[in-house]
């Protein structure tokens, strides 16, 4: 039992406006005659495309399989035909295009051979593999492919598993609708996943602002077999953080540059939990997820969409957006980002999109200078001091931003919500991130280019070196020319022997074994023959 | 009084003795200050800064004969960090030596190649692949985009090809604000 509850450092209480979409239960979409399913859906590599252009697929097959051991699978949402493996654009901040498979659904929707895994009965190696081939990845919006996760490390073992239910951020509601609807489900996926882990305890984290989900978990846990417990926490964002989770449920610190793991705790989102359900116990990759769409639209609601939908015929089914919205946002408010193009498909991590409008989101003013207030450093949940990041990010002094642990900051917007100056302080911290990722980048490729380098050169100086020295034998080696010239003559002079001798032995005597008869007619030929050059001499 | 200053000797030569081991078993192979400016400068072996490569250049600003500001690639930040190494004042690049150019990688039209091996014997890193008279190709991975290649060849089959931008290799822009005028 959990008696007491701990609290992260900082966090905010910003607008929820989860009750628009709340309220309605789960709705199923039309299936679209297009789908378009992007290769890179999970962090790790890339998917490495398994069909061609032309093929038919089955609803569920796998279409582009895990590259490596950090990476997931990609899968047809229905049963069609693939028309095309191109660049696509994709849901991403930078609006660039990336390497996508487009289906074109038969409307059939005919599924693969679907079977429950015995995986009590498996190596615990081979359900975590079949996991990997099944596509699951985190679906709480971080997408990394979970069977890493669920990968029990002798060095590290998982005590506690945590089921995170928090959905902190505001105007999302997928997971609470899940919750509420299918927590038998969660909770069969719970069982699996602390049977892979072999966990000794199981808590869900509810934020206390969703009494209605943690009621149906609680109800589902008392019918469960293995012992979880169901927690409210204090609605605060960004609760639903992994380590700020953590934090409150069991009181632990992940240590800055560490994993949950590492400490014996590991979390996953209750959409992923599902989702490793469906899989186990019906065969069912990662095909669909619960998408919340809200904002400026005519019907808010949660939605189960077929992963390639193009956003606006998702909106569409939301009964479409009002006339002034000025684009789409995928995820929440706070951590969320634009869409380049409202025709981008639905991924695995598309928990929310917002229909926004200038008046839902009104435009920052014009940032002031800092004023060291440091209210920035009060919400900071990570404990950072987000004044002196911003200092050292706007200077571009990107080592000093590193030693103040800049790869702590989890982009959750704090700091950006109370700063009194509109300061875009998140913006700076993620241009410190990806330019200290790309120098890191650089300074390897340098370490290898200088090695590759000096190998070369190495190289070069020994082959001059053999040079030489071939050289200076060459220039001994003239004055005994003449003993080595004998002794090559005498070699070649015995090959020769050699060979007359086994043409000798080989030669066909077919003129031994003749009659008598034959052998005086051919002693005859040969005279006449004889005779003939004879007369020919002379 | 004596005891006393035998001990004094006898430490002074056993210390003596440690320190003398010391500086004969962790002896610094090379000179460490080249190495320190090696590590700033790129590695993209052309040549640009008039030495032939980055090491011989470190070697020669660490004598004091080469000038900080004359490698490209390294760019405004490269001369920073060899300031800052160096304790002396930043200056902008010298533009005799060549301009920064967005990163590229060679390309070999496999059409042309007659397989002649220049190439291979320009790169300063053996990032190119083939044998006498059979195609050649660059691995693009390895390429430091040094250009030296590319006169060498003599059929003109080579071209400097600036990397793309793609989703991996993106990156967040600097925040900038647009300032509009009060009316
Ligand atoms: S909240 Fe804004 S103004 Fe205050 S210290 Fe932080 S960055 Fe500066
Ligand atoms: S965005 Fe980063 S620095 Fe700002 S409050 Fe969140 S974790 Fe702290
Ligand atoms: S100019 Fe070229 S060779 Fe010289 S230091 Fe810079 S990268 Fe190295």
């Amino acid at each position: 039992m959990i008696e007491k509850l701990f609290k992260f450092h900082g966090g905010v209480h910003p607008p929820e406006h989860k009750a628009e979409s709340a309220a309605t239960p789960i709705r199923p979409v039309p299936m679209p005659a297009r789908l378009v399913l992007p290769l890179r859906q999970h962090i790790g590599n890339v998917a490495k495309v398994k069909v061609a252009v032309g093929d038919h697929v089955l609803k569920g097959q796998q279409l582009a399989a895990p590259e490596g051991m950090i990476s997931a699978a990609v899968h047809a949402p229905t049963s069609g035909t693939v028309v095309a493996i191109d660049e696509q654009l994709i849901p991403h901040v930078s609006g660039l295009p990336d390497l996508c498979i487009t289906l074109q659904a038969d409307g059939e929707d005919r599924w693969i051979e679907r079977e429950p895994l015995d995986y009590e009965d498996m190596e615990k190696t081979a359900v975590i593999e079949a996991l990997r081939q099944a596509g699951v990845v985190g679906l709480g919006g971080a997408t990394f492919p979970t069977h890493v996760k669920l990968r029990a490390d002798p060095r590290h073992p998982v005590k506690t598993l945590i089921l995170n239910g928090a959905e902190c951020e505001p105007f999302i509601t997928c997971d609470d609708r899940l919750m509420r609807e299918r927590a038998d489900e969660i909770i069969r996926g719970l069982q699996i996943m602390a049977y892979l882990l072999d966990a000794e305890c199981c808590l869900v984290g509810i934020e206390d602002n969703k009494p209605e989900a943690a009621q149906a978990m609680r109800t589902a846990c008392a019918r469960s077999a293995v012992p979880v417990e169901v927690v409210l926490v204090p609605t605060l964002y960004p609760g639903g953080g992994a380590k700020q989770l953590i934090k409150v449920l069991t009181g632990w610190e992940v240590p800055s540059g560490k994993l949950p793991s590492e400490i014996g705790v590991q979390c996953f989102n209750v959409a992923t939990a599902y989702a490793v359900h469906r899989f186990i116990d019906h065969g069912e990759p990662v095909i669909s997820r619960i998408v919340t769409v809200t904002g400026k639209v005519a019907r808010p609601g949660n939605f189960e969409v077929p992963l390639g939908m193009a956003i606006e015929t998702l909106v569409q089914a939301a009964g479409g957006a009002a006339p002034d919205i000025d684009g789409f946002i995928m995820g929440g408010p706070m951590m969320g980002f634009k869409l380049p193009s409202p025709r981008v498909p639905v991924v695995k991590a598309t928990n929310c999109i917002i229909a926004a409008s200038p008046d839902l989101f009104p435009p920052q003013p014009l940032p002031m200078p800092c004023i060291r207030c440091a209210r920035c450093a009060d919400v900071c949940p990570a404990n950072l001091q987000p004044q002196e990041l911003y200092w050292f990010a706007k200077s571009q002094n990107f080592e000093k931003a590193r030693d103040y642990h800049l790869f702590d900051c989890i982009e959750c917007g704090c700091c950006s919500y109370v700063c009194p100056s509109h300061i875009p302080l998140v913006q700076y911290y993620r241009y410190a991130k990806s330019e200290i990722i790309a120098l890191d980048r650089a300074k390897q490729a340098a370490n290898l280019a200088r090695e590759r380098n000096q190998l070369r050169l190495a190289r070069i100086e020994r082959e001059k070196q053999e040079r030489q020295a071939r050289h200076a034998q060459k220039a001994m080696g003239a004055k005994t020319d003449t003993a080595a010239d004998e002794a090559k003559k005498a070699i070649i002079a015995a090959a020769i022997e050699r060979a007359k001798a086994q043409k000798a032995a080989v030669t066909p005597q077919n003129t031994d074994h003749l009659p008598p008869e034959a052998q005086a007619e051919i002693a005859r030929i040969e005279a006449r023959r004889s005779q003939a050059m004879e007369q020919q001499k002379e | 009084m004596v005891s006393a200053l035998l001990v004094m000797v006898g430490l002074g030569l056993v210390l003596g003795a440690l320190l003398g081991y010391a500086s004969i078993k962790f002896r610094v192979e090379g000179d460490p200050l080249v190495d320190k400016i090696d590590a700033i400068l790129p590695q993209t072996q052309c040549g640009q800064c008039g030495y032939p490569g980055c090491r011989p250049y470190a070697a020669a600003i660490a004598k004091g004969e080469a000038d900080i500001n004359q490698c490209p690639p390294g760019g405004e930040a490269g001369v920073r960090a060899l300031a800052d190494l160096l304790g002396v004042e930043p200056k902008p690049l010298n533009t005799a030596h060549g301009v920064p150019k967005p990163k590229s990688v060679a390309v070999i039209d496999e059409n042309l190649c007659i397989g002649c091996t220049l190439c291979i014997q320009a790169c300063p890193v053996d990032a190119i692949l083939g044998a006498a008279k059979q195609m050649h190709t660059v691995i693009a991975s390895e390429c430091t985009g040094c250009e030296l290649c590319v006169a060498p060849c003599p059929v003109d089959c080579i071209t400097m090809v600036p990397i793309p931008e793609t989703v991996s290799n993106w990156k967040w822009r600097y925040p900038v604000f647009e300032i509009k005028a009060v009316s």
